[in-house]
């Protein structure tokens, strides 16, 4: 057992920092969920792509600087405490690259991964629809094959689509063979969303941006090129995609750390009239946060030892989500009669309680991931 | 950072957990709940081992061993509920005494430490106890024992009355710290045993129990209890080997991470507990089924060496009551 970090991750710990630090928009941009401010963080990742920090454990002819695991919970420790913007290209680069990298073609990868990690192409994932949220194999929508064209039509309706109103393309999954077993018979299409027969409608979001979307299909078509893995196998290759979602690639420790800190911030601020309770709850937000980087650690320490993420993500998706959750109600317990502002200074607490509730729900509902936890890890017999 | 085990730390343990296995079945810990000292009788097999005296500064210098090594033993005495003051003797007053006074450590010499109660006092040759951030060895025969009821009736616990004027003074207060913060760790990786061994017993027990036609365990009020012990235990683990690493390295935050670790399993192995009880009803609830004995453990050492309030105060001076400016 060795905790100290290589004089190499240190030196890559120090340049991350510098940079940041350098670099960093000032005052913060505004919100990435509204169009101008999506605009504005495309400008940022451009930035990041330019000087090789967007996507540090992709390999060079790509992007990235192909960072070990343990470099990237580093430069997402740095990005955080540096109070870096959102990444509005996560869902390409944190859940469809994962996936493209372990299923795609040379092809798709030489295509797609570079125009995704400047941010040129930004991706939305297109999964929930109206009627299959947490029974995501209960999706309706189809494609036919066109064979005169050399593709399919996709029809139906995808919805929660996360900045779908302001990206560029959309990967999801359509049903390809009616016929099949729910869970056999889809398909992972890459598909346009500037296509004909595409129609995006912005949906506002509880904290008021419009960060949803619902995404409408009659007969699009998308080429063969942009199947990703094998026609009726998009099951299994989007389940390889939630497990990146669920465990570490999605919220790292960085993320946390970085809020718990803010909360001890703002715990100081108030220090002079805090109920003891709310200071234990102050202590127990920095402490969970630790305990989230040590489990992460400990995880990547296997994983880099040839070990693979199995059902036990699910653990850490409820780990982080309920954190977070309970680190913004310390928040606004501090914040006591402010915390109702959404204007001025500690705003930022009362939109991010909001976006903290979504934590549970999204990325498979905590209810889910409880049963996950209990049949695939604990071996609890299925219903 | 390489954040885990070697081969031989864990060669080590899987040997510890076979000798357990074959010396500590449920029986013993039932049996030491009536019988005359609390104990196994697992004590000479450990020893004859290496387990007893592994933390004796020689031997551990000679083999390579530290507090790592230790912790993950000691989560292995929790997971068979080992009665026996191993958390007392060997994580604690062992090292401390063998480096003040390595003439008073013999062959039949048996340490234990504590406070306010210390647990199998009668049994030992010698307490090693702090007072005013000194420590001292006191002989058994300078100390008063009053025996006390500790709600696991194996943990024969007793109330010392002593004077520094009748002791050895052995250290100072980073001695005392050190002595406490190994308690607090030892025990910590007890609980996280203790923990491991609530919840298997409870899902085997889900798996086999029908209610209704079906295993409860199919039931989702009940899959979510235990996956909320399996949560708990998942996060508080790691925080406990990495405290394992700081008092190792005597790491200038031990006192945090040790603090950190001990309130994480503490919680851990209460919820634990609390969910074994509800989801194995009535059975659960006699003490003719084994569960009571773990139960009763986990309460027992939540409560010993700093509840997890206790930690978790002490970690709040540290994070809240410093100087901004000092920290990173």
């Amino acid at each position: 057992m060795d905790l100290t970090f290589t004089e190499h991750e240190e030196a890559f710990r120090a340049e991350a920092r510098a940079w940041l630090e350098a670099n960093v928009p000032r005052p913060a941009l505004p919100s990435g969920d509204t169009r101008e401010g999506f605009a504005r963080h495309l400008e940022w990742e451009r930035m990041l792509f330019d000087a090789r920090w967007a996507v540090v454990s992709w390999p060079e002819v790509y992007g990235g600087r192909e960072a070990s695991l343990m470099e990237w919970l580093i430069f997402e420790e740095e990005y955080y405490r540096a109070g870096a913007p959102q990444r509005v290209t996560q869902n390409g680069i944190f859940l469809l690259a994962p996936t493209l990298f372990e299923f795609g073609t040379a092809e798709q990868q030489d295509r797609i991964l570079p125009r995704m990690a400047s941010g040129e192409e930004a991706w939305c994932q297109g999964w929930s629809e109206p009627n299959a949220g947490s029974d995501l194999a209960g999706i309706t929508s189809r494609a036919v094959r066109d064979e005169a064209g050399g593709g399919w039509r996709l029809t139906g309706q995808k919805t929660w689509t996360t900045r779908g109103a302001f990206c560029d393309r959309l990967f999801g999954l359509f049903r390809t063979d009616p016929e099949a077993d729910r869970h056999r018979g889809l398909t992972y299409f890459l598909v346009d969303l500037g296509a004909e027969g595409v129609t995006v409608r912005p949906v506002e979001r509880l904290d008021g941006d419009e960060g949803f979307a619902e995404v409408f299909l009659e007969d699009a078509f998308v080429p063969d090129r942009d199947v990703l893995g094998g026609v009726n196998e998009g099951w299994r290759v989007a389940m390889a995609t939630t497990g990146s979602e669920r465990g570490l690639t999605l919220r790292s420790p960085g993320r946390f750390m970085a809020t718990a800190a803010r909360l001890i911030d703002l715990y100081r601020r108030h220090a002079d009239a805090t109920d003891p309770a709310v200071r234990d709850a102050v202590i127990r937000g920095w402490m969970d946060a630790e305990a989230y980087r040590w489990q992460t650690f400990w995880t990547v320490t296997r994983l880099m030892e040839g070990g693979r993420t199995g059902p036990e993500s699910s653990l850490v998706k409820l780990f982080w989500s309920e954190l977070d959750v309970r680190i913004h109600a310390t928040a606004l317990e501090l914040l006591g009669p402010r915390a109702e502002l959404v204007d001025g200074d500690d705003a930022a607490w009362m939109k991010g309680w909001q976006f903290a509730l979504s934590g549970p729900i999204y990325a498979g509902t905590n209810e889910i991931q409880r049963n996950v936890v209990a049949e695939r890890v604990l071996g609890l017999p299925r219903r | 950072m390489r954040f885990s085990f070697t081969d031989d730390q864990l060669a080590f343990r899987d040997a510890v957990r076979d000798l357990l296995e074959k010396e500590c079945p449920p029986q013993r810990v039932r049996d030491a709940w009536t019988n005359v000292d609390g104990r196994s009788g697992a004590w000479d097999a450990l020893e004859e081992m290496g387990v007893v005296g592994l933390s004796h500064p020689e031997v551990a210098g000679a083999l390579g061993v530290d507090e790592i090594a230790v912790t993950l033993i000691l989560e292995e005495t929790g997971r068979f509920g080992l009665p026996e003051p191993i958390v007392e003797h060997t994580a604690v007053a062992l090292p401390a005494v063998a480096q003040h006074i390595p003439e008073a450590v013999t062959d039949t010499s048996l340490f234990v430490a504590g406070g306010p109660m210390v647990p199998y006092a009668t049994s030992a040759t010698a307490l090693l106890l702090e007072r005013d951030r000194q420590l001292y060895l006191v002989d058994r025969s300078a100390a008063t024992l009053t025996e006390r009821a500790s709600v696991d009736g194996s943990r024969r616990l007793y109330a010392v009355e002593w004077e520094p004027s009748n002791a050895v003074e052995i250290g100072g207060p980073e001695d005392a710290a050190l002595a406490f913060d190994r308690g607090a760790l030892g025990v910590a990786a007890q609980l996280i045993g203790v923990a491991q061994h609530l919840l298997d017993t409870t899902v085997e027990y889900a798996q086999a129990r029908h209610q209704f036609g079906v295993p409860i365990g199919s039931f989702q009020a009940v899959k979510h209890h235990l996956a909320n012990v399996a949560l708990g235990l998942e996060f508080a683990r790691p925080l406990v080997y990495r405290a394992a690493h700081s008092v190792a390295r005597r790491d200038l935050d031990r006192s945090v991470h040790v603090s950190t670790a001990k309130a994480h399993a503490s919680d851990a192995a209460t919820v634990a507990a609390r969910v074994a009880l509800q989801v194995h009803g009535a059975i659960g609830y006699t003490t003719e089924y084994d569960l009571h004995l773990w139960m009763k453990r986990a309460w027992a050492l939540a409560a010993a060496w700093g509840d997890a309030a206790w930690h978790r105060a002490r970690v709040g001076r540290a994070i809240l009551d410093t100087d901004p400016s000092e920290e990173q």
